[in-house]
């Protein structure tokens, strides 16, 4: 920056004959206006341009770049560009600009339908090989923590059970009390045209035990401990940390996917037990509120169609879930490219995977259930 | 920017700090720090690991603000200016950080492209050739369309370098440019920072501890100490190292160690 006022950039110019002579002069910044080539040449078609700066004062590439826009024009236009004038500076940097110019292909990315379709099908075989292999190495990291529960890391698994279970009781309650309100008022749309308000209770205590506490949890979950799996692992894999763990001989499966799965199976569960009893007490405040059910007919009514099987069907597909969840995330961060758009696609990828397999498998239970009559 | 033919001495401050007190969340780490660079000088900020290097660059460049002094960039104040002025004088300036601190989901092009896009009224040809021209300087030709994924750590730095120099600018700030970098490499880097004040006049601050760097291209070194929390020395490297008769300068500049103090005995 210089001290004195700037003066603007300026190519004057003289026709003699043939010649076109180019004087530089004025200060050239790369964020100021600058002449244009094109402009200066005034449709005129000398044989020959001599280019001078003496009247130059501050310079950056934007000279350069009027310079080699001559230098380009001379080359096609077929007239001879008289340089030599120039600060031997202005030219070396000039020479480097053309190389660079020669040297600088662009590097195709693109790729035709079938290497596309390809690339993909391998890319899935991959995918499905590094699941079943992630998963094979879990269970043997089980089997390795059931020989040696003393190597264990059990303070990470209870940190972490505090993390995804007792840290998520005001989302999960919050979700679970409104998914019971809003199942409590659908049913009353129906059943009371039957006289049958009493049987929202029946409505709301079935859906909540087998199907919704264990789903809004695992949803949850998924966004909430999912995602955060897949972020840290990917972050850690991108500062090297799992590779200083691998080489000195800690599998990290056993060091920080294990205590992450071990939490999620025994929380889920619980998670699951408490959303049912707020979603049920949802419903009960609608029941009450809005169809003037009192609390203790509700209940009395509830008992009558859930029973200790349908808890069942719930805690188990609560586990289920809370499995799935632990293993897409820490799947997906180890998995994670070493940047930061790779950690950010790798907990996008987590919360979907493990949304769409808690789906999947939640349709598999329905199955599965009804064939054992629970 | 502004770009001139090697200007006759003395020249004129580029850079002036003064009673400048860095420090993160009432922690101090630097006290009454004021030293001045000229235009067109190569600065070396040197000292032990933790002395406070990096953040006197980072009070410098205004990522955090001062807890008192002043910053002045070619006279203007730094740490005072309004908005306005702040984002011009951003301007003046370009900064290599440690890793190169690279965008990653853009490729070594689109990184240099960027400042260009924001801050002039270049087409997307002359933008194209000047950043295969920076690329070129700092020899990452033929892998402009590489993503800093895709490329090593020292390749990362050069492409820093690339980024930091897209708009020109007549200081630069390097973070520990040799760190992590093979010899020759890093005398290449050595021989551009050159390259950079002998053609431009550049200014050039650069926080490092490496010895061969340090003699080789400095005109200039300030020496931080942690446990003075400030600058304990100032001058070319290679009088300091001579005549210096402060035992932790030499024993930093010519890595000899300390004399045992008589107690210690």
């Amino acid at each position: 920056m210089p001290s004195t006022a700037p003066t603007a950039a300026r190519a004057d110019t003289e026709m003699e004959g043939t010649v076109l002579r180019v004087r530089l002069a004025g200060d050239w910044s790369i964020s100021g206006a600058r002449p244009n080539w094109t402009g200066v040449l005034a449709g005129r078609a000398p044989q020959r341009v001599v280019l001078a700066a003496d009247g130059l004062g501050d310079w950056d590439s934007s000279l350069l770049l009027f310079l080699f826009e001559v230098q380009l024009w001379c080359r096609l236009a077929g007239a001879y560009c008289d340089a030599k004038a120039l600060p031997e500076k202005i030219l070396t940097l000039l020479k480097q600009m053309s190389v660079s110019h020669e040297t600088s292909v662009p590097f195709d990315r693109s790729e035709n339908f079938f290497t596309g379709v390809g690339e993909a099908t391998l890319d899935a075989v991959q995918k499905a090989r590094a699941f079943s292999h992630f998963i094979g190495e879990c269970v043997l990291g089980v089997n390795r923590m059931w020989k040696r529960p003393q190597k264990f890391r059990w303070a990470d698994a209870i940190e972490e059970m505090q993390n995804c279970g007792a840290m998520a009781l005001p989302i999960v309650s919050l979700i679970s009390f409104l998914v019971g309100v809003t199942l409590a008022y659908i049913g009353a749309i129906v059943l009371r045209q039957y006289g049958g308000d009493i049987y929202v209770a029946d409505l709301v205590g079935l859906s909540m035990v087998r199907e919704m506490g264990a789903l809004m949890t695992g949803v949850v979950l998924a966004g909430r401990t999912g995602a955060a799996y897949a972020a840290t692992l990917g972050n850690m894999k991108a500062n090297e940390e799992i590779d200083a763990l691998e080489t000195l001989g800690i599998p990290a499966i056993d060091f920080l996917v294990l205590p992450r799965l071990l939490a999620l199976f025994v929380m889920m569960p619980l998670l699951t037990l408490y959303a049912n009893a707020l979603g049920i007490v949802g419903g009960m405040t609608v029941a009450s509120g809005v169809l003037s059910i009192p609390p203790a007919a509700y209940w009395v009514e509830l008992l009558t169609i859930v029973d200790l099987s349908d808890l069942f069907v719930g805690v188990t597909k609560g586990a289920t879930f809370g499995l799935i969840i632990g293993l897409s995330g820490c799947l997906r961060g180890m998995e994670a490219e070493r940047s930061a758009g790779g950690v950010g696609r790798a907990a996008t990828s987590a919360v979907v995977t493990a949304i769409l397999l808690i789906i999947v498998s939640n349709a598999l239970y329905a199955v599965i259930f009804d064939i054992l009559g629970l | 920017m502004s770009l001139t033919p090697a200007s006759p001495a003395p020249a004129p401050a580029a850079i002036e700090v003064t009673g400048l007190c860095c420090g993160y969340e009432g922690r101090t780490v630097l006290k009454d720090v004021s030293f001045t660079v000229r235009r067109g000088e190569v600065l070396f900020v040197i000292g032990g690991s933790g002395c406070g290097k990096s953040t006197l660059l980072r009070h410098l460049v205004g990522l955090n603000a001062p807890m008192a002094g002043e910053v002045k960039f070619f006279g203007q104040s730094f740490t005072a200016a309004d908005l306005a002025t702040r984002r011009g004088l951003l301007k003046t300036f370009g900064v290599l950080y440690q890793g190169g601190a690279l965008w990653s989901s853009l490729t070594l092009r689109q990184n240099v492209a960027l400042p260009l896009e924001e801050h002039t009224a270049l087409s997307g040809r002359e933008i194209a050739e000047l950043t295969s021209l920076k690329l070129a300087q700092v020899g990452l030709t033929g892998f402009e369309d590489y993503y800093p994924s895709e490329i090593s750590g020292g390749m990362k730095k050069r492409a820093g370098l690339a980024r930091a120099l897209a708009l020109d600018p007549a200081i630069v700030f390097l973070d520990e440019p040799s760190a992590g970098l093979d010899p020759i490499t890093s005398r290449k880097l050595d021989d551009l920072v050159l390259q950079l004040r002998d053609t431009f006049g550049t200014t050039l601050v650069v926080v490092s501890h490496e010895l061969a760097s340090i003699f080789g291209i400095a005109d200039r070194v300030i020496m931080l100490d942690r446990d003075a929390q400030g600058l304990i020395a100032e001058g070319p490297p290679a009088h300091l190292a001579a005549h210096s008769r402060d035992p932790r300068v030499t024993e930093f500049l010519l890595r000899r160690d300390r004399p045992p103090s008589p107690a210690a005995r």
